[in-house]
């Protein structure tokens, strides 16, 4: 008989390649039971376990493990929520190959414990077959506003809401959830998910405000003024980045936030039953490497475009998208065009966008910080022909916030400066986390960060009523 | 949801709303707009505000109907509610005291250009007033306007009433004026910056790229002013007229005109 753990990690079912490049359904299927125990067995119950030092949000992974060995999925889909609130979402898109998966004994020799899909089986499972009730906490009396309702948000909201503390969330967008919502494609995150998730936070008792942007509608003076006891801020890193070469105006060039959202939130794939529309012609190139690249090349290729192309201007190995998601990506078709860099745009007499012009670049000797550059080889410069374009090169923080908040501290690249250890800014009692402070980061990385925010505003709240 | 608490037909294709949004009414400044989303299906649309009041809570808009989402808004009556309103977004307009001012808006942006003049008299400049439509059916709001006028000019491009065209505007700035503001369909913009130029009065335009969050996320809205691009959601919607880039703007207005029709054509079929 071999044994459970040495068996490579269980396989999850994914929709087949030439279906699903028609269609915006979830590639990733997921596990059964019967799949979801055969992984589940391989865990070996660590007493110290190594994994839980991977996961910023603290998940007690080999006590929810056990409960799935015990087909107690309920009682494990609630163990994994003491800590984290969004697990459906983690289990999803939380890169686990870095993370608790890293630190699993089992990595050494052989595959990791497939933590991420356990996550998913059990989130998932809990959603079809448990219902979801309005739960009964007694109150402290303190009251938080929080700004934004992204994973950092809502986990703020959450775990606030648990101490008995009253919380109202305000999301400018006029749906909750932040990127999970507006940015990630529902075939790698489906709405309806995201969602209950939301329910969930809900159900303990969260108001949620939306159309309400913060620093036009109140100030974070202002909500302080009105009676809350502390602001969260989880504004994220919304704000575009261009490469600011010419032609970039022309029309068929989008930033991937702008052909995320018309696409995702708006639901642009359904375009005319939603009224949103998008354009996406035959040819697209997208420019950039990181998960914000592959998510808008395998959008633009469900939208109907016949090739699609990755244009970036390092190597493979520099390539900051997941290695799944670029895997993923390659599987469906889309074209990877290496140390090669746009230098301009250019347009027919329309306005419309024709083609793009490129230079050929090569890696420099490692510099100082062992990083090796990528430099223009001269003359070497072509042009490809593509009608729609897609910029994603990078968010910054969206600047509104700290535009209209007299004394907060802000970086030069617009990120929010905080304490690390209370996540508090320069403004007693307003505390902030996630892509605002760190820069465009991980939905796990903002959980993380508005757990330790979470905490120090109770701690805030409490000492302020004691006194 | 928001609740419709007035509706008005003011000319052909042209409603007024005033809607229930208290906390936008508290905050809202002429110059800013709003987004609405009618209905789950619906697309976020910016409207200018035309006015606030903070004491009843109410916020009011006028808007034509030009293609599916404006027609589905004007369909609504009153006690029927919006989705999502959100705002108030962009810039205020900067009102303070510069002498003698000009104030120029065509079609329905009388509206907005009404809420500005107000703030503007208010902070004791002297106004002279150009209002503008297709034609006579389609002016709006002349008497309100006249109210808050020290001279009013009234202009349609057939002639049907007042002046015909833009350009008896020329003989007016012979008269020395110290800012001008205009707020209206984005060649008439363009025009009137044009004429302004060479006489040296700063002018400010309003202007109304295509937009989709109006929060500064997307990027649809960019526009060229001077050698920047800038968003005209966070960094405008005003701008200095003479720093646009116009060719482009209306350029980039009209990227989704082959889907609306096809919108407009299905939502017409039902
Ligand atoms: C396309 C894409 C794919 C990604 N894929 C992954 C992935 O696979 N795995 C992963 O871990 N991470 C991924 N990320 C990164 C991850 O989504 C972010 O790091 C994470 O969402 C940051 O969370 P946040 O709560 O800080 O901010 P956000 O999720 O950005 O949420 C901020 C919220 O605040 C709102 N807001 C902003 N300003 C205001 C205001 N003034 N008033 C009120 N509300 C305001 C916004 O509308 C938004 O809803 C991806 C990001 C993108 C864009
Ligand atoms: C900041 C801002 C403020 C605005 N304020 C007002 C307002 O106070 N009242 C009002 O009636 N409209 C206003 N608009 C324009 C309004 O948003 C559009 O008319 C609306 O989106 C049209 O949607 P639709 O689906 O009905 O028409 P669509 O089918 O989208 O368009 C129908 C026709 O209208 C033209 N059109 C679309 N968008 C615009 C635009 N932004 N400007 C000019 N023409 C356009 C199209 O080119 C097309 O020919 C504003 C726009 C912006 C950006
Ligand atoms: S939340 Fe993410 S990092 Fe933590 S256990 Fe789950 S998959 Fe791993
Ligand atoms: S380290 Fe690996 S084997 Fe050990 S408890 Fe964690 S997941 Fe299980
Ligand atoms: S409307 Fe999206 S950035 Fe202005």
């Amino acid at each position: 008989m071999t044994i459970a753990h040495k068996k490579p990690q269980t396989e999850m079912p994914k929709q087949s390649i030439e279906k699903r490049i028609h269609n915006f359904d979830e590639v990733a299927l997921g596990f059964d039971e019967e799949l979801a125990l055969e992984e589940a067995s391989r865990c070996l119950n660590c007493p110290k376990p190594q994994c839980k030092k991977g996961c910023p949000v603290e998940v007690p992974i080999p006590e929810f493990i056990q409960l799935v060995k015990e087909h107690r999925f309920g009682e494990a889909a609630s163990k994994i929520k003491e800590k984290n609130a969004l697990p459906a979402v983690c289990g999803r898109v939380c890169p686990q190959e870095e993370q608790c998966q890293k630190f699993c004994v089992l990595g050494v020799r052989g595959d990791p414990v497939g933590i991420g899909r356990l996550e998913r089986f059990t989130s998932d499972w809990e959603r079809l077959n448990v219902k979801t009730k309005a739960q009964k906490i007694e109150q402290t009396g303190g009251r938080v506003a929080i700004v934004g309702s992204g994973p950092a948000g809502l986990t703020v909201a959450a775990d606030l809401a648990k101490l008995g503390h009253r919380v109202t969330i305000f999301e400018s967008l006029h749906t909750a959830g932040g990127v999970l919502m507006y940015g990630i494609p529902q075939f790698r995150l489906p709405k309806e998910i995201v969602q209950t998730e939301v329910e969930y936070v809900k159900s303990l008792g969260v108001e949620l405000r939306l159309d309400s942007t913060v620093g036009l509608l109140s100030t974070i003076q202002e909500l302080k003024q009105n009676g809350y006891d502390a602001v969260f801020i989880g504004s994220g890193a919304g704000l575009p980045n261009f490469l600011k070469i010419p032609g970039e105006n022309l029309k068929g060039i989008y930033s991937a936030n702008e052909f995320l959202i018309r696409t995702n939130l708006m639901k642009a794939y359904k375009f005319p039953e939603y009224d949103t529309p998008i354009r996406v012609s035959k040819k697209v190139g997208v420019v950039g490497a990181g998960n914000v690249a592959m998510d808008s090349a395998r959008c633009a290729l469900r939208l109907g475009a016949e090739r699609v192309y990755i244009i970036y201007r390092r190597s493979r190995d520099e390539m900051p998208a997941r290695a799944e998601e670029a895997e993923n990506a390659e599987e469906e078709g889309i074209e990877f065009m290496l140390l090669t860099n746009p230098v301009r745009f250019i347009g027919n007499d329309r306005g419309f966008l024709e083609k793009i012009e490129c230079v050929k670049q090569q890696l420099s000797e490692p510099d100082k910080s062992g990083r090796r550059r990528p430099e223009p080889i001269v003359g070497s410069n072509f042009t490809i022909e593509i009608d729609t374009a897609v910029v994603a090169i990078g968010q910054s923080p969206n600047p509104i916030i700290q535009q209209t908040t007299e004394g907060l501290e802000a970086t030069r690249h617009g990120t929010i400066v905080v304490n690390e250890e209370t996540m508090q800014t320069s403004i007693l009692g307003v505390y902030a986390g996630g892509d605002v402070v760190s820069g465009a980061a991980t939905v796990i990385s903002a959980m993380g960060a508005g757990k330790k925010a979470a905490k120090a505003i109770h701690e805030h709240i409490m000492t302020k009523k004691a006194a | 949801m928001y609740g419709i608490v007035r509706k008005e037909q003011l000319a052909p294709n042209t409603k007024l709303f005033e809607i229930t949004a208290p906390a936008v009414a508290a905050k809202s400044k002429p110059g800013q707009f709003v987004i609405l989303r009618i209905h789950e299906k619906g697309e976020r649309f910016p409207i200018t505000i035309a006015d606030a009041d903070p004491e009843k809570g109410t916020v009011t808009i006028i808007f034509a109907e030009v293609g599916k989402s404006s027609t589905q808004l004007g369909k609504l009556e009153v006690d029927d509610a919006i989705l999502n309103f959100s705002g108030p977004l962009g810039n205020a307009t900067k009102i303070e005291k510069f002498g003698e001012i000009l104030c120029v808006g065509g079609g329905v942006m009388a509206g907005a250009l009404l809420y500005q003049m107000k703030a503007l008299k208010k902070a004791g400049n002297k106004i002279t007033a150009i209002i503008g439509a297709r034609n006579k059916e389609h002016l709006i709001l002349i008497e309100e306007i006249r109210k808050f006028s020290d001279e009013l000019y009234v202009a349609t491009d057939d002639g049907s009433e007042g002046k015909e065209g833009i350009y008896f505007l020329k003989d007016i700035l012979e008269k020395k004026f110290d800012q001008a503001i205009t707020i209206g369909p984005t060649s008439m913009q363009m025009i009137v910056s044009e004429m302004t130029r060479p006489y040296g009065i700063p002018t400010t335009v309003n202007l109304f790229p295509i937009m989709v969050d109006g929060t500064g996320m997307c990027g649809a809205c960019r526009v060229t002013v001077g050698d920047e691009t800038r968003f005209a959601c966070v960094h405008g919607p005003e701008f200095d007229g003479h720093k646009v880039n116009y060719d482009e703007l209306i350029s980039r207005m009209r990227f989704y005109n082959p889907n609306e029709k096809i919108a407009m054509l299905l939502f017409d079929g039902v």
